[in-house]
This record gives C-alpha cells, sequence and structure tokens, in this order.
C-alpha cells in the first residue's frame, strides 16, 4: 500500500533520512519511535508530500507520489501541533475541509459528537486550548475515513477523558483494517493500539518488525515494556 | 481551487486593514480632487499618491500575509490538493482584495473626477501596479521562511522601485550627459514597473508638454499602438515573472 | 476719426465734389471695378450685398468703400483680393474671402502699399492667405475686424495681420485665428496693438520684431501653437495682456529675445508650459503682473541683466522660475511666491527669511532635459525637500529678500 524506496533527505549538512525503506499495508498499525530529531517527522511530511525527497521514491497504492496530489484523499494526518488560521472558527475549518474533501463517501463524525465539538462551532481558533485544538485536528483526520491514519503525538495535550475516547476511535479503525501510523513517546498508550514497531535513529530504520516478535524477542509481556527494552538495548549499541 | 480562493477572500475582508487601506485611499482621493481646481491637477496629485502608497500596502500587506498564512498552507499541503493551486489561489486572493479595495477607495473619485482616457488609465495602472507589487511579495516571501527577513526584504523592493531607481536613473544621466541617452532612458526606465506607470499617466496629462524631447521620444513610441502593447505586456511580465518564480520555489519547498 | 478721414479727404480734393457710387446687381454698377473706374478721389462706393467675383481689385484713389450687409467679395483662391495703393482709403464692411495662395507672393485680403491714412474697419476675412497685409505704410488704423482661417500647416497659410516697415500703425479690437501668425511686426515702430484677441493660431499670437517703441495692451492671446514672440526690440511697453493656455512641447506666454528698456505690467500668464522666456534681454521692469497655473513661471537665462521682477504672484506653477547658469544679475526681490514656507514676525506683510525660487530639480533639468523623466517621482520630492532646507545645488544669490506673505492684489 505505502512503499518507501531509498528514501533519503538533508537539510543542508544535515542528513534526516538515509536510504530509509519500509512497507506499510493494510491491517498494519505501527508506532514509529525513535529519540528526537531521529527523523520521524520528516518521514511522515515526506509521506504527505510536505517534504520533497532528495533522492528514493514513495508509492502510494503502487503510483509514485511525486507531484500527486489525489492519493492524500485517502490519508488523516493529525498534526504534532495544530496550526490554524486564527480568525476562523471551528465550523469554519470543518467547513473548508469538507469542502476541499468533496467526499462521497459518508463522513465519521464519530470524534466531532464524542468531543462535543459542534457546541463551539463558532469559537475562533484563536482562542482555543492546545487540548482543544488537538480535538479539532483528531476529528479532522477521521473525518473523512480514509484508509491510512498517520496521527503524530495524538495523545498529547488531551485531556485523559479525551485521550481515552481517541484512544478507542484508534483501536477500531485498527480493527477496520486500517494502516495506522503512530508516534508517541507516552510508550504506555500504545499497547492495544499498534501491532507493529519501527525504531528510526539517526535517519534509518534501525527495527521494523511485529509486535509480538518483538515481545518474543525482547522476553517482556507488554508493548511498553518491550519498546523500553529495545530503546535501552539500541542507544547503548 | 475556488474554494480556497474563496476563503482567502473572505478572510482578508474581514481584515480591517484593507478597509482602513481602502478608506485612506477614498480620503486622499477625494480630497484631492476637491482640493485642486482641476481634475487634471488632481490626477497629477493622485498619481504621486498612489504609486507611493499603493505598492507600499500592497507589497507589505500581502507578504506578511502570506507569512502570517504558513500555517494554514501547511495544513492545505497536507490535504489532497496540488500545491500550485494553492499558491495561486492565494496569490489571486490578495490580487483581487486588493485590487477591489483599490476600486473603491481610489477608482470611484477618478471615475466621477476624471471620466475620460486618462482617469481610466490610472486606474488600470492601479490595478497593475498592485498586481505587480502582490507579486513581488510572494517573490519575496519565498526567499526567506524568516518572516523579519521577508517583510524586510519586500520593503526593500518597494524602497528601490519607489526611490533607488530613480536614483540610479538620476545617476546615469549625469555620468553620460554629454551622450545621447534619450532612446536608451526610454529603455532603462521601463525595468522599474512604478516609473513606467507614472509616465504613461503622464503622457495622458497635458504636463507631457514639459517633458521635452525625451517625452516626445516617450510619447511617439508610447503613443502608438505598438507600445501600448509593448508597455502592458511589460507591465503584464512584472506580474507573472515574481509570481512565477516563487510559484517554481514554492513547488519544491519542504515544510 | 470718421470725420477726420471724411475732412482730409475733403482737403485733397478742392476741385470735385465728393458722389456716392452704388455698386450691385440692381445697381449703376454692376462691378466694383467698374465703380472705381468711375470714381475720383474722396468718392464713396457702396458695394450692396452680394458675391463679387472680380480677380484683383486695385484701389488707386482716395475712395471710401463702404460694404452694406458684409457683400462677400472672392478671391477664389487665386487673386489678391483688394490691393491698396492710395492713401486716404478707407475699407469697411466687407467679407473678404479665399485669397490666393502663393509662398512668393503673399497674396492677401487686403493689402495696403506705401499708403498713408489708410483705415480698414469692420471687415471679415475668412480663408485668405494672408487677411491684413500693410506694407511701409504710415498711420494706418486696422479696427474691429474679425479675421479667421482654418489652416493646419504652417506653411500654408500667411497671417492674420501682417504690418512691415511701417509706422504709427493702430491696431485696435480685431479678432485673429488660425493664421500662422495672429498680429506680424517687423520694422514697425511707434504704433500701438490695442484690445486684440489673437487665438489659435498655428505659430505665435503675436510676433513682434526689430519694432521699437511700440506698445501692445489689452489683448488676448490664447491657445497659439508658440505664444507671443517680442524680439530685437527697445523701448516696448506690454500693459494688461493676458497670454493663456499657450501649451504644448516649445510653448510658451511670452518669449523675450534681445529686448533692452522695456516695461511689463498688469498682465496675466496663465496656464502655459512656460510662462514667459527671457533671453539675451536687459533693462526690462516687470511688476504687477501674475503668473499662475504655468509649467514653468519664467524661464530666464543667464545671459540676461538687469531684469527687475517685483510685486508679481506666482501662483501654482510647477516650477517658478528656471535659469540655465548660475550667474544672477537680476532682481527678484518683492514678489509673492505661494511656494513660500517663511514667517512674518513683525507682521508687515513681508516674510522675514528670504526666498529661494529656483528648485533643485528645476536646475538639474535645466542642465540636463531629460531629467524630466524623473518628473512627479517620490525621488524628486524628497530631492527638492531637502534642497531646500540645506541649499547647495541651487545659485545662492539667486533669491528673493522681501517675499510677501500674501498675494498682491492686480
Amino acid at each position: 500500500m505505502i512503499e518507501i524506496n531509498s528514501l533519503s533527505k538533508s537539510f543542508g549538512k544535515l542528513d534526516v533520512l538515509k536510504n530509509v525503506k519500509l512497507t506499510l499495508n493494510p491491517n498494519q498499525s505501527v508506532a514509529l519511535i525513535g529519540p528526537n530529531g531521529c527523523g520521524k517527522t520528516t518521514l511522515i511530511k515526506s509521506i504527505l508530500g510536505m517534504v520533497l525527497p532528495d533522492s528514493g521514491e514513495i508509492k502510494f497504492d503502487g503510483h509514485k507520489i511525486r507531484n500527486q496530489f489525489q492519493y492524500r484523499n485517502e490519508i488523516g494526518y493529525m498534526p504534532q501541533i495544530g496550526h490554524y488560521p486564527e480568525n476562523m472558527t471551528i465550523g469554519h475549518i470543518i467547513e473548508i475541509m469538507k469542502e476541499i474533501r468533496n467526499s462521497s463517501k459518508e463522513l465519521d463524525e464519530d470524534l466531532l459528537h464524542a468531543f462535543k465539538l459542534k457546541n463551539m462551532f463558532d469559537k475562533k481558533m484563536r482562542t482555543l486550548s492546545g487540548g482543544t485544538t488537538q480535538k479539532v485536528s483528531a476529528t479532522l483526520a477521521f473525518l473523512f475515513d480514509p484508509k491510512v491514519l498517520i496521527l503524530d503525538e495524538p495523545t498529547a495535550g488531551l485531556d485523559p477523558l479525551a485521550s481515552e475516547i481517541l484512544k478507542e476511535k484508534i483501536i477500531a479503525e485498527k480493527q477496520k483494517g486500517k494502516i495506522i501510523m503512530i508516534t508517541s513517546h507516552l510508550l504506555s498508550e500504545l499497547d492495544d493500539l499498534i501491532n507493529g514497531l519501527i525504531y528510526m535513529q539517526d535517519g534509518q530504520i534501525l527495527l521494523d518488525s511485529p509486535i509480538e516478535e518483538v515481545k518474543v524477542n525482547t522476553g517482556q509481556d507488554t508493548v511498553s515494556k518491550a519498546i523500553s527494552h529495545i530503546l535501552k538495548t539500541m542507544q547503548h549499541a | 481551487m475556488l474554494r480556497i480562493l474563496k476563503y482567502v477572500i473572505r478572510d482578508i475582508l474581514n481584515n480591517k486593514i484593507v478597509i482602513a487601506y481602502a478608506l485612506l485611499l477614498a480620503v486622499l482621493s477625494w480630497s484631492m480632487f476637491s482640493l485642486e481646481d482641476s481634475s487634471s491637477k488632481g490626477v497629477l496629485s493622485l498619481l504621486n499618491i498612489i504609486l507611493l502608497n499603493v505598492p507600499l500596502v500592497s507589497v507589505i500587506f500581502s507578504t506578511i500575509y502570506i507569512y502570517n498564512s504558513g500555517e494554514f498552507i501547511e495544513l492545505l499541503l497536507s490535504q489532497p490538493i496540488k500545491r500550485s493551486k494553492i499558491w495561486s489561489s492565494f496569490y489571486l486572493g490578495l490580487c483581487i482584495s486588493l485590487i477591489v479595495a483599490f476600486l473603491i477607495g481610489a477608482g470611484i473619485p477618478i471615475l466621477v473626477y476624471s471620466p475620460d482616457s486618462t482617469g481610466l488609465m490610472m486606474i488600470v495602472v492601479g490595478v497593475l501596479i498592485t498586481a505587480i507589487f502582490v507579486s513581488l511579495a510572494f517573490f519575496s516571501a519565498v526567499f526567506t521562511r524568516d518572516k523579519a527577513k521577508g517583510i524586510g526584504f519586500a520593503i526593500m523592493l518597494w524602497l528601490f522601485f519607489a526611490l533607488l531607481f530613480d536614483g540610479l536613473v538620476l545617476f546615469l544621466l549625469f555620468q553620460f550627459a554629454d551622450y545621447p541617452i534619450e532612446k536608451a532612458m526610454v529603455g532603462i526606465t521601463a525595468l522599474s514597473p512604478i516609473d513606467l506607470s507614472r509616465i504613461m499617466v503622464l503622457l495622458h496629462l497635458d504636463v507631457s508638454a514639459m517633458l521635452g524631447y525625451t517625452g516626445a521620444i516617450f510619447k511617439e513610441f508610447f503613443g502608438t499602438l505598438t507600445g501600448m502593447i509593448v508597455t502592458f505586456s511589460l507591465l503584464g511580465l512584472w506580474v507573472l515573472l515574481p509570481f512565477w518564480f516563487s510559484l517554481w520555489r514554492f513547488k519544491k519547498m519542504d515544510l | 476719426m470718421k470725420y477726420f478721414v471724411a475732412l482730409t479727404l475733403v482737403a485733397f480734393s478742392v476741385l470735385s465734389h465728393a458722389k456716392t457710387l452704388q455698386v450691385g446687381k440692381n445697381f449703376p454698377y454692376k462691378t466694383i471695378k467698374e465703380a472705381l473706374a468711375a470714381s475720383e478721389n474722396s468718392d464713396t462706393l457702396i458695394i450692396n450685398p452680394g458675391l463679387y467675383r472680380e480677380g484683383n481689385i486695385v484701389i488707386e484713389k482716395a475712395v471710401s468703400i463702404i460694404g452694406v450687409n458684409l457683400p462677400i467679395i472672392d478671391g477664389e483662391h487665386k487673386y489678391e483680393v483688394i490691393s491698396v495703393k492710395s492713401s486716404n482709403v478707407l475699407v469697411k464692411g466687407l467679407k473678404v474671402i479665399n485669397s490666393g495662395i502663393a509662398t512668393l507672393e503673399d497674396p492677401c485680403g487686403i493689402k495696403v502699399y506705401q499708403s498713408e491714412n489708410v483705415t480698414i474697419r469692420e471687415n471679415v476675412l475668412i480663408d485668405n492667405f494672408f487677411a491684413i497685409y500693410l506694407m511701409s505704410s504710415i498711420n494706418c488704423t486696422v479696427e474691429q475686424n474679425y479675421v479667421s482661417a482654418s489652416a493646419t500647416e504652417e506653411q500654408a497659410i500667411g497671417n492674420g495681420i501682417h504690418c512691415w516697415k511701417s509706422k504709427d500703425l493702430k491696431i485696435i479690437n480685431n479678432f485673429i485665428k488660425g493664421h500662422r501668425d495672429g498680429i506680424y511686426f517687423e520694422f514697425v515702430t511707434h504704433s500701438v496693438i490695442w484690445r486684440n484677441i489673437s487665438k489659435r493660431n498655428l505659430r505665435y499670437g503675436l510676433h513682434f520684431m526689430f519694432s521699437n517703441d511700440d506698445s501692445y495692451i489689452g489683448n488676448v492671446f490664447e491657445e497659439n501653437g508658440a505664444g507671443v514672440a517680442v524680439m530685437y526690440t527697445k523701448h516696448v511697453k506690454m500693459f494688461n495682456n493676458v497670454f493663456r493656455e499657450n501649451w504644448g512641447d516649445a510653448a510658451y506666454g511670452l518669449l523675450l529675445k534681445e529686448i533692452s528698456d522695456s516695461q511689463i505690467q498688469n498682465n496675466k500668464f496663465t496656464n502655459n508650459t512656460t510662462g514667459i522666456l527671457i533671453e539675451g534681454s536687459s533693462r526690462i521692469q516687470m511688476s504687477q503682473s501674475e503668473l499662475k497655473s504655468n509649467g514653468w513661471g519664467i524661464k530666464i537665462s543667464a545671459s540676461c541683466e538687469d531684469i527687475n521682477l517685483t510685486q508679481n504672484n506666482f501662483l501654482s506653477n510647477t516650477f517658478d522660475i528656471a535659469t540655465n547658469g548660475s550667474l544672477v544679475l537680476n532682481n527678484f526681490d518683492g514678489n509673492y511666491w505661494d511656494k513660500y514656507e517663511g514667517y512674518d514676525l513683525n507682521r508687515d506683510n513681508v516674510g522675514d527669511v528670504p526666498y529661494h525660487p529656483l528648485s533643485l530639480f528645476s536646475v538639474i533639468v535645466e542642465r540636463m532635459p531629460s531629467a524630466m523623466l524623473l518628473f512627479r517621482s517620490f525621488m524628486i520630492t524628497l530631492l527638492d525637500k531637502s534642497e531646500k532646507i540645506l541649499p547647495s545645488l541651487t545659485p545662492e544669490n539667486f533669491i528673493d529678500n522681501k517675499p510677501f506673505m500674501k498675494p498682491l492684489a492686480i
């Protein structure tokens, strides 16, 4: 579904991605983890076409994405920190996104209801708290029932209740067989959300395997423990 | 494309700066025309104001707006829209809003007081100058991601065309005073959209008689149909080239 | 005047009695030539309404020719229409049209040859090459004529009222338009040009050369190709004239070239490219005049001296003054300049700081006409402002030490 081949990208002298190779297929829900500055966000932005790689290619559904835009219809993206035009209201944003997507699919308004955003439609983005902004981002990511979900630190800034709602939504989508890619620093959250693990460091993917395998290899029984075990060994290596 | 355009225009028109700009132009225009005893003098005084203020407001407002919209542009980029469509929508949105403000502020009084070819020329020139300096704003916005640097660069561009370029022309005139450079000067002034516009309007006014021999050369050239076509093509290039360059950069930019 | 002429006529014809000859279709004389042949000095020819095509009519007797209801005398574009070759002739009330066109002979509507005391009055002259021509004549009067032509090229047309080598002429209350020069004076002395209107002539409204001791008073010169030129002359008085709308590449209200010992008073110069252009002139008094809305108020060349400009109003000119040199032998004290920004602490209506009427840009443009390209540009405005504060390039002694605070009543 998503095929990344020898992707490289440097910003000036800094090599952010080095020959990255990755394949994601339906039913895969992976956690993308790694230390700060390892290239996670750049990888995500490359998939979204926001960062243009120096070499290598990304294929979506078998088609190269360079200079394409239609494929983004199939991606729901939730940025780490959502930036929105300050003078717009939540209602406006959602309306514009609907117009831009112009999707014929039925809209998935689960989060819209769960977060009770409809009551706040007239609020300007400028006046919102970080958490509420995240709720808007999350809602937008899921709204068009995309085949691929890319969630960058989805629960950061959300209150426990909202965080729980979002996690349940992710699990529900995972069960529908969607491709889900999550980056998170809160390892404990990932337990039920993922079935695969990708570890990046210095612009390279050092580990890419199903979570069961990881658990067996590390001898740990939860995802978070397994990951922290890996982190420790990797960083010492 | 239209959807983003609609949003941009609505957002700008909600912005009080554009309304203040239209009001400023209106106050200046109406007072210029009522202070001067003939409409031709009114046009002349207004010409200075338009050639100074319209580029300044167009370039600075647009640059700031582009930087402030960076986040929204980023959001749009994650959506299924072509990059060129996003960029063009912002350009058109800014152009249309500022041109509408110009037409309401300055266009109406010009049409009321000087409803002839001169007035029409003023309006056309004002519209083109707006489009050109919005285009230059896009040009400066793709140069750097640093908002302060970008705005500084935009102001420099304005300063160059409004002031420094004429200084350069004067310097050249002094340097080559002993040579017959009138024709060359025609070519050189064409390099500045503000000068080109100023001379175009001046040639339509009776003060053109004061321009002397060089003015006569200008008149001979710009008075003809070919001259007009060349002039408007040049101004058209000034609209297109900076924007094209910015679009080319924007398409290759990492966000 | 009429009686005076009549009396003179009587005096010259002691022997014969003056008689009246009627000319017209239904009158004793069918043609003017017939009547002229039958006439004697001091006779009167009454020309009744009609169209007269008689080629060149030559008047060689001291007769009065008086038209009734503007009879038309047509030169058919071939002939000089009326040639006056006698003194004491009156030509009045005729409509003289279509003289011949030739560049060598200068055919005219009415031409006076070496005569005295000729009066040309209340005629209408349409589409003649030269309309009225006084050659080597003395004490003639051209009064209340309407002169009009509609040429588009200078070469294809002569002057409206052309006077050459004459003296004691009175050119009064005529209206001239569409000729090459409206009124032309060359070697004409002790004459007066009074209350004429000369407009839309191709070249000059008044063209004036080698004509000493003349006055022109109360005339209006407007929309002429180049304005009015007064050249190579001494002792000219120019009072109460209006120079208006002489607008074009090389147009001016008034050109003074090599003029000396002359006076310019109470004139108005409005909407001219250049109000007054003064070259090589000396000892000129100019006062009580108004220069308004001109491109340049006065352009004064460095070759002028003793030009005394005082008590004039300079109002909304683009440039009040321009000069091409730095030597200033002229006086500009005591004028009103609307661009003056000084103050008057002692309230005597005279500004306390001197005024420099030369703007930097006008100096630059004089040196380099191409710099006019930068006219009305922001940079020029800035340069002029800074020069006003810290004069550096403009001649220091080009100055009005006693500028008035308020416009003078003129």
